[in-house]
């Protein structure tokens, strides 16, 4: 679903170093690279995927483009306007149409707080005058969303974790935003809940015209729900290409191998043994390897991989990937139809 | 089921009474498993699937709950035993692996220091050969440089190494039954692929009993011999890993089956979830426990609102319960659920 139009949000050499301070006088004697200068673009009514391992700063990039966290370089673009720097009172009415889902259904909302009170907090943020009266407007939400509108006045504790996760949806949606960032949306929630939510945020796509960020680590959640995926890898994106190239012709080594670790529902897929099976964990990312930051664990890994860092070059249409020896080269990549291995 | 075997739970039961009535948290469950073989335990949460696991370990003895049925290990029943003798099994017969390594080791002590103690409370031998064997066990389990990480504390390592750590410590004192509740579900996918791997060579090399208790399919898929699956306390369907994936007869398993989205198929437009969610265990729907959300429960006549259906055999060594016939739950599975389940 990729439009040719000026995309909706453009991230350019995004950053963010946290300081590592040390005694008295805080001097600072590091960095955590968390996000080390990404790009990406997200284009009106898609959904990008953005997956990777803990620590590989994922939640952090959704934080800085909603300006939750002050990029430390780069610049965020959202609708033709840098808002990489805009101050809190300028960036406020901006807030109502770049909207963040959060993953912990139980202390993102206030237990002090009911269901009416929560959703209805967008709207009093934001001085927005609704047809009917807040109650009225909320009301509908919860039904949107696929909630009883009776259960205005309950508190968080009285609700299930996919229930919560619905209230946080639903405020989520209050203010009708363009671009909604969900960090982590179901990996909270049991196996049947996780698949209602998917559906979910799927129909409020479809009738809402929404763009989605959706981050997380599960990868076949992404690749339902997903229309383009960005791989990341210690702070850096590491390939992105549209779902169906990079679920089938995967070219990162570190993809490849993120892929053939997902276990596989089905007793006769374990006797398999062209698995990929990488070693050790993800490096600090106080202190990440130099040049290719998985030279480390890949099994390609060279001497260049440890001296000149692989940019990320557009290898097939719309497939861009950050290796200096990557699988399924492009020539391979239209003969190879088969599913993923 | 087979008398002989290694580890027999019989209608198990465990009840907690709390102010708002009796939990049922495990309810009748029965089930055997032998030596070198594993059986995966699947539910949602609070199906009871945790607390099974502690109740075998006789780990649950507080004033509220109320432990009945039989367990038997090796010929020994373990709900009448003394819990001095418990004591005693635990750790040298039967072990567990908990889901969280940094909230199950202590923190002020080094890692060596923990599968030091675990292995001379069994074994009356010096502190020196407990540490060799400490470093000796973490090498086995993949941990770099053991002389060194053995004096490491917990939170010097890192998650996969905490788990990897975890395992170590359980099979220290060379347990013929072990339990891991949910043992990659805190970890990265890279590293859990490292550590289901290493379960199941060290299985092979030990040749124990094996519980793996999950919510994951495709972990249940990679280790298991046999499948449970639970529901509100009771299990619903059992069979060989083969049956559950391949030939499941009972709607929620469908429902599980149907909500994971799955890499090695190609996308679907929709998932298949099961609506409603799980029921409270205090107050258990009558009659089949999932009648509430079974797409299903029409065609029993309001039967599956009024009994509690029994479980009963389908084929040799796979059983269901459910008020569907056996032929209604075939035909449904090959003309309206398979194919949807196929196309993903």
């Amino acid at each position: 679903m990729t439009t040719t139009n000026e995309p909706l949000l453009s991230v350019q050499g995004l950053e963010k170093h946290f300081p590592v301070t040390k005694g008295l006088f805080k001097r600072q004697v590091g960095a955590v690279k968390a996000v080390d200068g990404i790009s990406f673009d997200v284009f009106k009514g898609e959904t990008l995927g953005l997956v990777g391992e803990s620590g590989c700063g994922k939640s952090t990039t959704g934080r800085l483009v909603t300006r939750l966290l002050e990029p430390t370089a780069g610049k965020v673009v959202f609708e033709g306007r840098d808002i990489t720097h805009m101050r809190q009172g300028k960036l406020r009415p901006l807030r109502r149409d770049m909207q963040m889902i959060f993953q912990d259904p139980f202390s993102s909302l206030n237990p002090r707080h009911t269901v009416g009170t929560i959703v209805g907090a967008p709207y009093r943020i934001q001085g927005v005058q609704t047809e009917n009266g807040i109650k009225r407007a909320v009301q509908d939400i919860l039904e949107l969303v696929g909630l009883n509108p009776e259960h205005y006045n309950r508190y968080p504790h009285e609700f299930s974790g996919g229930q919560r996760q619905r209230i946080g949806i639903a405020r989520t949606l209050a203010l009708k935003p363009k671009l909604i960032i969900a960090d982590e949306p179901v990996s909270a929630l049991d196996v049947s809940i996780q698949a209602q939510v998917v559906n979910l945020l799927e129909d409020l796509q479809n009738e809402l015209d929404l763009t989605y960020v959706v981050i997380a680590h599960d990868l076949s959640v992404v690749r339902h729900i997903s229309d383009r995926v960005a791989v990341m890898y210690l702070g850096k994106i590491v390939e992105i290409a549209d779902r169906k190239s990079l679920y089938r012709v995967p070219m990162h080594p570190y993809t490849n191998a993120l892929l053939s670790a997902v276990p596989i529902p089905d007793p006769k897929a374990r006797a398999k043994s062209d698995r990929i099976r990488l070693t050790g964990d993800v490096p600090s990312p106080l202190n990440p390897p130099p040049a290719c930051r998985f030279h480390t664990r890949c099994w390609k890994a060279q001497d260049i991989c440890k001296t000149v860092e692989p940019p990320l070059e557009e290898l097939a249409s719309g497939h861009q990937v950050a290796c200096h020896f990557p699988e399924n080269a492009p020539e391979a990549a239209t003969k190879t139809a088969a599913t993923t291995p | 089921m087979n008398e002989s075997a290694f580890l027999d739970v019989k209608d198990l039961k465990i009840h907690f009474s709390t102010d708002d009535g009796v939990v049922k948290s495990v309810d009748g469950l029965s089930f055997s498993l032998e030596r070198g073989k594993t059986l995966g335990i699947v539910g949602e949460s609070g199906s009871g699937k945790s607390v099974t696991s502690l109740g075998i370990l006789g780990l649950h003895r507080g004033k509220n709950a109320h432990v009945s049925g039989e367990i038997w290990l090796d010929g020994e029943d373990l709900v009448t035993a003394s819990q001095e003798h418990v004591r005693r099994l635990r750790g040298r017969k039967m072990a567990m692996i908990f889901q969280d390594p940094l909230s199950s080791m202590h923190p002020f002590y080094t890692v060596g220091d923990q599968i030091i103690e675990a292995y001379r409370i069994h074994h009356k031998v010096s502190k020196s050969v407990a540490r060799k064997h400490a470093i000796d066990m973490l090498g086995r389990v993949g941990i770099p440089e053991p002389k060194s990480r053995v004096d490491s504390y917990p939170h010097e390592f890192s998650g996969g190494m905490r788990q990897r750590a975890m395992i170590a410590m359980a099979l220290s004192c060379d347990p013929e039954l072990l339990i891991a509740d949910e043992p990659t579900t805190a970890l990265d996918v890279t590293v859990q692929a490292q550590i289901l791997d290493l379960m199941r060579d060290l299985q092979r090399e030990f040749n124990s009993a094996l519980i793996i208790i999950t919510h994951d399919l495709g972990v249940v898929a990679e280790l298991s011999d046999d499948i449970l699956v639970m529901y509100a306390g009771k299990c619903i369907e059992y069979g060989s890993a083969e049956d559950i994936f391949y030939r499941p007869e009972h709607p929620y398993t469908w429902g599980l089956l149907g909500s994971m989205p799955r890499l090695d198929r190609e996308p679907t437009e929709r998932l298949l979830p099961v609506k409603g969610t799980p029921p409270s265990l205090i107050n258990v729907p009558s009659g089949c426990a999932f009648h509430p959300r079974c797409p299903y429960s029409d065609l029993t006549d309001g039967q599956s609102k009024a009994e509690v259906p029994a479980l009963a055999p389908t084929d040799p060594g796979h059983l269901v319960r459910c008020h569907l016939s056996r032929t209604q739950r075939r035909t449904l599975w090959e003309n309206e659920v398979k194919p949807v389940l196929e196309t993903q």
